[in-house]
């Protein structure tokens, strides 16, 4: 007995192929069998889902997520990470190894993985940490670790700072062809601060950090790539130095990719306003140049993937003094609808923003997603492009609601997420 | 004088910085404050205008003249003035500064002056309570009362502030006194100079509204007030200069480096004072020219002022600031 699904009347986007166009998608048994006009012929006995014309596109790559388990599931679960991803129409999202303990060895590696297929909702994969105990001084066993499954390795929100360890990390990750994904802010000139370093921070006299602090990072961690030739990728993105630094290093031929994240292309440092510590990130909120800068990245596809940057905190923690409140803010849920302000405004073409979303992201991690093609898994997402609404925090799926986008209007939805032909979003509808 | 009516009124709820003052409301407050310098000066010195009211004066940060002047203040325009010290109690044990606000908010306060070691708690703080909240200084944010009290201090010496040229020197990175006294002075007109080595300023001063110098004898070349400032250290997190004794001998104040003011020119400070550090005792003592024992008085007035319109226009006011 297989399962045919057939998906009718979509507007059909596949940014690895250029296709857009009207059309149907036919899914049986979890995989893509056929794309266009050839799916309405063979589908007999199939289930048909009515798509009324709106955007049916491969399922988006999350490359950069928080799920806080093990360790601090009160903030925010693979369960509840799982149907905030769905909601937000990503299929597959790769956690951070910043929980408690670290994940740095691999049966951690494989509690994820049994987790995932347990919850059955979206896929979740994992990073492993690059050093131990994400404590930037031995490296982990990068090899036994990616057989384990780990699709990379990084230390989370901490920069891999001495420069002889990310060296060795390098040298010994090329042996398995692994990647390296780094936090870039040099940690000793950043001590002590907590926005971007500027008018705004001297007027509300918090200790700042300068953007440079990123951009030294990199250009550091590329003479190191130079000297070994791994793969290496940098975290959020979120200045115009480091986005020149990066498309320069990839005109040299380096191996090397990036990511940014909604807030350092939908906000700027004024929304801290007046100590807003819901808009308190790390990297902090940069200058209104260094945003227009993150969206020239995009556009250009120096910057290739987007990411949510997910950072479940509870409110407690951002209720707080601005110096004592936790960075960062959850993104699953408004990564679609904020990354499509650039569509409407004419930034990015539709078919730019979905490769960022899936395409680019699921290459770097060598993942076998972000395509329409035939023979596939059905990950997939319909999303209505132009339905206005408001962000909404209190609709959240996520555990923890700590968002600066509450109340902001924007336009486009998702309408219903599929993982391997099974809904896990919309169902209703 | 105090008897008389004054029709104007403040219109904020709470004092948490000068920026976002207008002209009007600065001039109000100095004006108020006049009155209650003569009635500081006689012999009895009490009135009722607070009687029944309760002021707390919440300090989370150690302070014994800002919290003394305050309680002064309160005491002699008759209100009942209750010290918490918060260092050591409850908020030690964990209780956040939300839960704080709550817990003395039931206790039905007519004002909350409150200090505190982080900028915008006292923002957060005014957010979550229903009385009138005074920032007695935030962080290196602002100390609103502070620049009140320099400004009436000018004022009474100069005639206005107009025109005036104002050099504010030293640790401006870490100054909440410098940021209140910039928005101020600019406010009303005054030409405002800071003075530092570039450790101690932060970044893009110049956007307050400033002119930026490193060299002590060119900043207060025809300058009308000196205004120096102590050199935080408990703020500092490691070196930001070599050693005092380089501080001082390029950027503390003394007689010699004095000679580039005008010959006329006053010398201020928010107290503690350094001797040595950033003043030099000669020219902080000169009777003269040193204005700060007037200050501490000036401070007793002006938050007095600022009981006074807090309390009139409680709950009339717009709910902002």
């Amino acid at each position: 007995m297989t399962a045919r699904t057939l998906l009718k009347n979509a507007r059909l986007l596949d940014p690895a192929t250029g296709l857009d166009q009207k059309g149907d998608l036919l899914v049986v048994d979890g995989k893509i069998t056929a794309v266009g006009s050839r799916a309405g012929a063979d589908s007999s006995g199939a289930s048909v889902i009515e798509c009324h014309g709106h955007c049916l596109a491969p399922g988006f790559v999350d490359m950069r997520v928080e799920l806080r388990e093990p360790g601090r599931e009160h903030e925010e679960t693979m369960q509840s990470g799982s149907a905030a991803a769905a909601a937000g129409g990503v299929t597959t999202m790769v956690a951070l190894p910043n929980t408690e303990p670290a994940i740095d060895d691999v049966a951690l590696v494989e509690f994820v993985a049994r987790r995932s297929r347990e919850i059955g909702g979206v896929h979740i994969r994992t990073y492993a940490a690059a050093t131990r105990g994400l404590k930037g001084r031995e490296i982990t066993e990068i090899g036994l670790l990616s057989s384990a499954g780990a699709v990379a390795f990084t230390d989370a929100n901490t920069a891999i700072s001495d420069a002889l360890v990310l060296r060795r990390a390098f040298s010994y990750a090329r042996t398995f062809d692994a990647l390296i994904v780094q936090h870039p802010e040099e940690p000793s000139l950043a001590a002590g601060g907590h926005m971007t370093e500027g008018e705004t921070a001297t007027r509300l006299g918090l200790p700042g950090i300068t953007p440079a602090a990123e951009v030294m990072m990199v250009e550091r961690d590329l003479r190191l790539v130079e000297i070994t030739g791994a793969r290496y990728h940098v975290a959020h993105v979120s200045t115009g130095a480091t986005i020149d630094a990066i498309r320069a290093a990839k005109a040299r031929g380096l191996p090397v990719t990036c990511d940014t994240a909604p807030p350092y292309f939908a906000l700027n440092e004024t929304a801290v306003g007046e100590y807003r510590t819901f808009a308190k990130l790390s990297p902090p909120l940069r200058s209104e140049g260094d945003r227009r800068a993150v969206v020239a990245g995009l556009r250009d596809g120096t910057i290739d993937a987007i990411a949510s940057d997910h950072s479940p905190h509870p409110q407690d923690s951002k209720r707080l003094p601005f110096a004592s409140a936790e960075a960062g803010i959850v993104g699953l849920e408004t990564m679609l609808p904020l990354t499509l302000e650039l569509v409407h405004n004419g930034h990015l073409t539709l078919l730019q923003a979905l490769r960022a979303l899936s395409q680019r992201p699921a290459e770097i991690l060598r993942l076998p997603a972000g395509r329409l093609a035939e023979g596939t898994p059905a990950d997939l997402v319909l999303f209505d492009l132009n339905r206005p609404g408001r962000i909404e925090i209190d609709g959240f799926r996520s555990k923890s609601k700590n968002s600066p986008f509450d109340g902001r209007p924007v336009q486009g939805r998702v309408l219903k997420t599929m993982v391997e032909g099974r809904i896990v979003f919309g169902g209703d509808s | 004088m105090t008897g008389t009516v004054d029709s104007r009124a403040f219109p904020h709820r709470h004092l948490l910085g000068i920026e976002g003052l207008s002209p009007e409301d600065i001039t109000l407050l100095l004006d108020k404050s006049e009155g209650y310098v003569d009635q500081n000066r006689q012999a009895d010195k009490k009135r009722s205008l607070l009687r029944g009211r309760t002021i707390m004066n919440v300090f989370f940060e150690n302070s014994t003249r800002t919290r003394t002047s305050f309680e002064v203040a309160g005491k002699r325009l008759g209100g009942d003035v209750i010290n918490m010290s918060v260092a050591g109690s409850s908020i030690k044990k964990g209780e956040t500064l939300i839960d704080t606000a709550m817990t003395l908010n039931a206790m039905h306060p007519d004002v909350l002056v409150v200090r505190h070691h982080e900028s915008g708690a006292v923002h957060l703080l005014a957010q979550k309570v229903n009385c009138a909240v005074v920032n007695a200084g935030d962080g290196s944010h602002e100390h609103p009362t502070q620049a009140l009290l320099d400004a009436l201090t000018i004022r009474r010496r100069k005639g206005g502030l107009q025109g005036l040229v104002v050099a504010i020197c030293g640790d401006i990175l870490h100054s909440r006194v410098a940021r209140s006294n910039i928005h101020l002075l600019n406010t009303m007109g005054a030409r405002v100079r800071v003075v530092a080595p570039r450790t101690l300023l932060p970044a893009q001063i110049e956007r307050l509204g400033v002119e930026v110098f490193h060299d002590m004898g060119a900043g207060l070349k025809g300058v009308d007030i000196v205004m120096m400032l102590r050199l935080q250290t408990e703020r500092m997190h490691g070196s930001f200069v070599p050693s005092i004794r380089e501080y001082f001998h390029f950027f503390g104040l003394d007689a010699r480096k004095l000679a580039a003011a005008k010959p006329d020119a006053l010398i201020m400070h928010p107290g503690p004072m350094n001797r040595g550090v950033e003043i030099d005792s000669e020219v902080a003592d000169d009777l003269d020219r040193s204005l700060i024992r007037h200050q501490v008085e000036m401070g007793v007035a002006v938050r007095m002022a600022c009981l006074e319109v807090l309390t009139g226009e409680l709950g009339n006011g717009p709910p902002a600031k």
